[in-house]
C-alpha cells in the first residue's frame, strides 16, 4: 500500500530559532498520528508546515493526490494546495472561531465547504448540512442559528462537521478537545473515534493531552525543542518510553 | 458461509467471516508455530531516575504452536506480564526475535504491529481501556468492526459473547466505565474473544471471577484451542491453569541475576 503522506526533512526555523527541525516520516490510508510535546515544542509549527498553512524551509510534504498520485504540496502552485485544503484534506483548528464563520449560520459553514466544491443545488446543501448537524449530534432546529450562539463544545463539533462533510482524506487536527470540558471531551472523542473508522480517514493529531492520544491515534510522535525524540506504537511510547524526555512527559501525567 | 469482504491472514477452523474450504492447508492439520520467542532481552533504562539500568530479561525463548496453551509461570515480578507485553508489542525488546506468524514483533514497523493486533494477535490484559461514554456492545464489537465485519454480524456476535458472560442486558447500551471490576474485566474477555484470532495472550484472563464466570472463560480458552489458536496465558488461579494449558514455561530462568 502506498502512504497517503509523506513528510521528509521538513525544517521550519524563525530566525534563529527552530520551529521544527528534520522531520520525517509516513502515514498510511486510515491511521491516526499523535503528535505531543511541551507548548514550544514544534507541534502546532510541524502541523502547520504539513497543512500548508506555513511555508517551511526545507524538505518535502508529498500527498497521494486522486488525480496525480504523489505530489509535493509544498511547491504545488498556491489554487492547487487551496484545492486540496477544500477537498482532501481538513484542518480541525484548537479554537472553533478560527475554523468557522461566526457570522454565517451553522447550516451556512456546513454548506459554504460544500459550495467550494461545486455543490449548487440548495436543497441538497441544506439536506447534507442537516445530515451532518446530525452526526456531530447538533439538533436540526438549530440549523439557522451562527455559531456565537453556540456552546464551546457545540461550535467544536460544527467545526468538525464543516471540516468532515466534503470527505476528505486526512485531518490535520491542533488540540480538537483543548478547552473543553472532560464531559464534552469524552462526547467528542468519541465522535472522532467513530468519524475515523466509518471513513477510512487518516487524521494527524497535536495535543498535549496523553489521554487524548492514547484514545484515539495508533502511533504517536513525541517532540522537543523542535526535534522529534521519539517515534512508535502509542501504547508502547505510553508504556515504555525510551528518550529521557518521554519518560518524564509521561511520569509527569497526573493520575485521577 | 462466505462472508463479503474475506479477512486477509484468517487462518481459523470455525470463523463465520472467511470461506475455509478456499484454503484447507492453512488450518488445524499440521501443528505448526504460531508465536516463536528467541534470545530475547530487555532492561529499562529510567534517565530520569540517574539512567539506572534494570535487566530485566534475558535469553528468554519459547514457541507455541496452533491449538496450544502455554502458561508463564514464575514469582510476581519475575517478568510474566513484561514478556507477554513484549510479545504484543506494547514493551519494545532490546535484543533477539518474537515471530507471530510471519511478522517479527521486536523489529517491525509500527503499522505492521498494528495490522498483526487488528487480524493476527489478540490481549486480554487485566485492565479493560476505553473510550468514556461508548456502550458496552460496541466496546465489545470493535474488534470485528476493525476487520470489516458489517455491524449487524459484529453486534450479534459480541451479545453472543456478552450473555454467556452474564453481563445482564439492561447493561448493554451503558459504558462499561462505571461497572464493577469483575463486570469489567469480563467486558474485556468478551472483546478479546469476539474475533478469532489465530494467536492471543490472556493476563490473568480469570481473576476476580466468580465460578460460574471462571467456568465460562476456561470454556471460551478450551474453544479457542480447538479451532487452533496458539495461546499464551499467565493464571494464577492453579486449577485453571492445570485445566486449559498444556505446558508451562517458567519465566524466572529468563530472570538476569538468576541467569548468569
Amino acid at each position: 500500500m502506498t502512504p497517503l503522506l509523506q513528510v521528509e526533512g521538513l525544517s521550519k526555523f524563525y530566525g534563529q530559532r527552530v520551529g521544527c527541525a528534520d522531520v520525517s516520516f509516513d502515514l498510511y490510508p486510515g491511521e491516526v498520528m499523535g503528535i505531543v510535546g511541551e507548548s514550544g515544542s514544534g507541534k502546532s509549527t510541524l502541523l502547520n508546515c504539513m497543512a500548508g498553512h506555513l511555508p517551511p524551509d526545507t524538505g518535502q510534504v508529498l500527498f497521494n493526490t486522486r488525480t496525480d498520485g504523489m505530489r509535493d504540496t509544498v511547491t504545488m502552485s498556491e489554487p492547487e494546495r487551496r484545492m486540496l485544503g477544500r477537498t482532501d484534506w481538513a484542518f480541525v483548528h484548537q479554537h472553533a472561531r478560527d475554523g468557522l464563520r461566526m457570522n454565517v449560520s451553522a447550516g451556512g459553514n456546513v454548506g459554504e465547504r460544500l459550495m467550494a466544491v461545486g455543490a449548487r443545488h440548495y436543497g441538497d446543501i441544506r439536506d447534507q448540512a442537516i445530515d451532518w448537524l446530525g452526526r456531530v449530534e447538533i439538533a436540526a432546529d438549530r440549523i439557522d442559528d451562527r455559531p456565537r450562539q453556540f456552546s464551546g463544545g457545540m461550535q467544536q463539533r460544527l467545526q468538525i462537521a464543516r471540516n468532515l462533510v466534503t470527505g476528505p482524506r486526512l485531518v490535520f487536527m491542533d488540540e480538537p478537545t483543548g478547552g473543553l470540558d472532560v464531559s464534552v471531551q469524552a462526547r467528542l472523542l468519541d465522535l472522532l473515534r467513530g468519524l475515523v473508522r466509518e471513513m477510512g480517514l487518516s487524521a494527524i493529531i497535536v495535543t498535549h493531552d496523553l489521554a487524548v492520544v492514547r484514545l484515539l491515534a495508533d502511533r504517536l510522535m513525541v517532540m522537543k525543542d523542535g526535534h522529534v525524540v521519539e517515534t512508535g506504537l502509542t501504547d508502547q511510547v505510553l508504556d515504555d518510553p525510551q528518550h529521557a524526555y518521554s519518560q518524564l512527559l509521561v511520569s509527569s501525567v497526573l493520575q485521577v | 458461509m462466505t462472508h463479503s469482504t474475506p479477512i486477509r491472514n484468517c487462518w481459523c477452523r470455525v470463523c463465520c467471516r472467511c470461506d475455509e474450504q478456499d484454503k484447507p492447508e492453512a488450518f488445524g492439520k499440521k501443528k505448526m508455530n504460531m508465536i516463536r520467542v528467541e534470545d530475547v532481552a530487555k532492561s529499562f533504562v529510567l534517565h530520569n531516575q540517574g539512567s539506572a539500568v534494570i535487566p530485566v530479561m534475558h535469553g528468554a525463548s519459547l514457541t507455541v504452536s496452533t491449538g496450544e496453551c502455554v502458561a508463564l509461570v514464575g514469582a510476581s515480578g519475575a517478568g510474566k506480564s513484561t514478556l507477554m507485553r513484549m510479545i504484543y508489542g506494547n514493551y519494545t525488546t532490546q535484543a533477539g526475535q518474537i515471530m507471530v506468524g510471519d511478522v517479527d514483533v521486536a523489529s517491525a514497523p509500527p503499522r505492521d504491529v498494528l495490522a498483526l493486533r487488528r487480524e493476527t494477535l489478540g490481549y486480554v490484559s487485566q485492565f479493560l481501556r476505553v473510550v468514556p461514554r461508548v456502550p458496552t456492545i460496541d466496546v465489545v464489537s470493535e474488534p470485528l468492526r476493525a476487520v470489516g465485519v458489517d455491524a449487524e454480524q459484529a453486534d450479534a456476535r459480541a451479545r453472543d459473547l456478552l450473555m454467556m458472560l452474564n453481563i445482564p442486558e439492561r447493561l448493554w447500551s451503558l459504558s462499561p466505565t462505571t461497572f464493577s471490576g469483575g463486570e469489567q474485566q469480563r467486558v474485556n474477555i468478551a472483546r478479546g474473544f469476539v474475533y478469532d484470532y489465530p494467536a492471543m495472550l490472556l493476563d490473568e484472563p480469570t481473576a476476580s471471577l466468580d465460578a460460574t464466570n471462571r467456568a465460562v472463560v476456561l470454556e471460551l480458552i478450551e474453544r479457542a484451542k480447538a479451532r487452533g489458536a496458539a495461546i499464551i496465558g499467565i493464571f494464577h488461579d492453579e486449577a485453571a491453569r492445570t485445566q486449559v494449558c498444556d505446558r508451562e514455561v517458567d519465566v524466572s530462568l529468563f530472570t538476569p541475576e538468576r541467569a548468569a
